[in-house]
């Protein structure tokens, strides 16, 4: 276990190559250089085509001998993840490409919405994912059974998203110019939402299986989308779940929230999230222009 | 547990400051976080235990100030205080409130040698 930071060696994985970079390098998540995005210092990639974050030893420092002063230093906790999600940010607008991030619990059909949402738009706008989850490509694999490019990236035991992942994944992805990549975040309604990827938007997705006080429960993932997707809608004849309260509890929280409905079976509510999707490619663009 | 990478962070944070500002040893860390950051701060200590081993933190105190929840209410049109996200305001119950400050997570000093 690394000694930094208590991660295990090699846990945090991005598919993708087919060549092993070994494990000799040192781990700082590249952060001491302000190097942009050197992967060799991030993570190695795995005999099986992944890439591993998180390999090697702790740094070594020497330490000084002074007498003892107070510094101030003033900086954001996560000014290292939003310099990256900042570059991320110009990056993919430089590309011109529209990039979604995609959060929720666990089992609320993220994946399943998302292959849906692909076989609807995919002959008008060019599409990539990158799928988040601690473990398995799973994910990735059905995504690209709908002939979309995928990378699946594997965070180990973390439980979200970071900006430095994000940044190694789309330097290992074909970038869709002129499209949307969606970020399809690990599964949890805690963490992902403290950690800007440089997206374009966020997007929460709530099912009618869950509890309608979702968003009061878990309010920092809410509070920081821009858009809830009320998902398997084709569910609501056999429940008693109340789709206004789950709306009314969203907008405490996020008082300008756009709200969605959609399934993954097509009707209700898939083509209302399709028409979102393509606006916000369309929106973006002509402002880029 | 997003609290460890938070606390990655700050040592990363720290060991870059060390680099830079020329000093070997930390002896005490002083946080800001506010109210409304989705921060636990007990498990902030004790990632903060475990990412500080081996490096120019090791042994470091860490506290942790806590700022309060600010919040703008668009009825009443007051500054108010509120404990978490999701609160109504608390002069006139309405929930057309924007949070105004008490989300910030800073490293506002070190004590260093």
């Amino acid at each position: 276990m690394c000694t930094v930071c208590g991660c295990g060696e090699g846990e945090i994985h991005i598919e993708g190559d087919d060549h092993d970079h070994g494990h000799g390098h040192s781990h700082h998540h590249g952060h001491h250089h302000g190097q942009h995005h050197d992967h060799h210092h991030d993570h190695s990639h795995g005999p099986d085509g992944a890439l591993d974050f998180g390999a090697g030893a702790a740094g070594v420092h020497v330490a000084g001998q002074s007498q003892s002063r107070l510094i101030e230093i003033e900086r954001s906790i996560l000014s290292r993840n939003d310099e990256i999600a900042a570059r991320n940010r110009a990056r993919l607008e430089r590309e011109g490409v529209v990039a979604v991030n995609l959060m929720s619990s666990p089992g609320s059909g993220k994946t399943t919405l998302l292959v849906e949402t692909i076989k609807s738009l995919k002959d008008r706008v060019p599409i990539a994912v990158i799928e988040g989850d601690q473990q398995t490509s799973n994910d990735a694999a059905r995504i690209r059974e709908t002939g979309v490019p995928a990378l699946q990236v594997n965070t180990g035991k973390g439980c979200h998203l970071d900006a430095d992942m994000v940044a190694t994944a789309i330097d290992h992805i074909a970038l869709p110019r002129g499209g949307i990549l969606f970020i399809e975040n690990v599964g949890n309604l805690v963490c992902p939402a403290s950690f800007d990827l440089g997206e374009a938007r966020r997007v929460v997705l709530a099912s009618v299986t869950e509890g309608e006080d979702k968003p009061l429960k878990y309010p920092e993932m809410f509070s920081t989308a821009d858009a809830m997707i009320v998902s398997k809608m084709d569910l609501l004849p056999h429940l008693t779940f109340d789709v206004e309260a789950l709306i009314a509890n969203a907008r405490k929280v996020r008082p300008r929230l756009d709200v969605l409905r959609a399934s993954a079976t097509g009707a209700p509510g898939l083509a209302a999230w399709v028409q979102w999707l393509e606006g916000l490619n369309g929106q973006l663009r002509t402002a880029a222009e | 547990m997003h609290e460890m990478s938070l606390a990655m962070s700050i040592v990363e944070t720290i060991e870059t400051e060390a680099t830079h500002r020329g000093f070997g040893r930390v002896e005490r860390v002083v946080l800001e976080i506010g109210a409304l950051a989705c921060v636990d701060p007990h498990a902030l200590t004790f990632g903060f235990d475990a990412a500080m081993r081996g490096t120019c933190c090791d042994g470091a105190e860490l506290e942790i100030l806590t700022v309060p929840g600010m919040a703008y209410c668009f009825d009443c049109q007051k500054n108010v205080e509120i404990s978490r996200k999701g609160d109504a305001c608390p002069e006139c119950g309405s929930y057309q409130i924007v949070v105004t400050g008490g989300e910030e997570m800073k490293i506002k000093s070190l004590e260093v040698c």
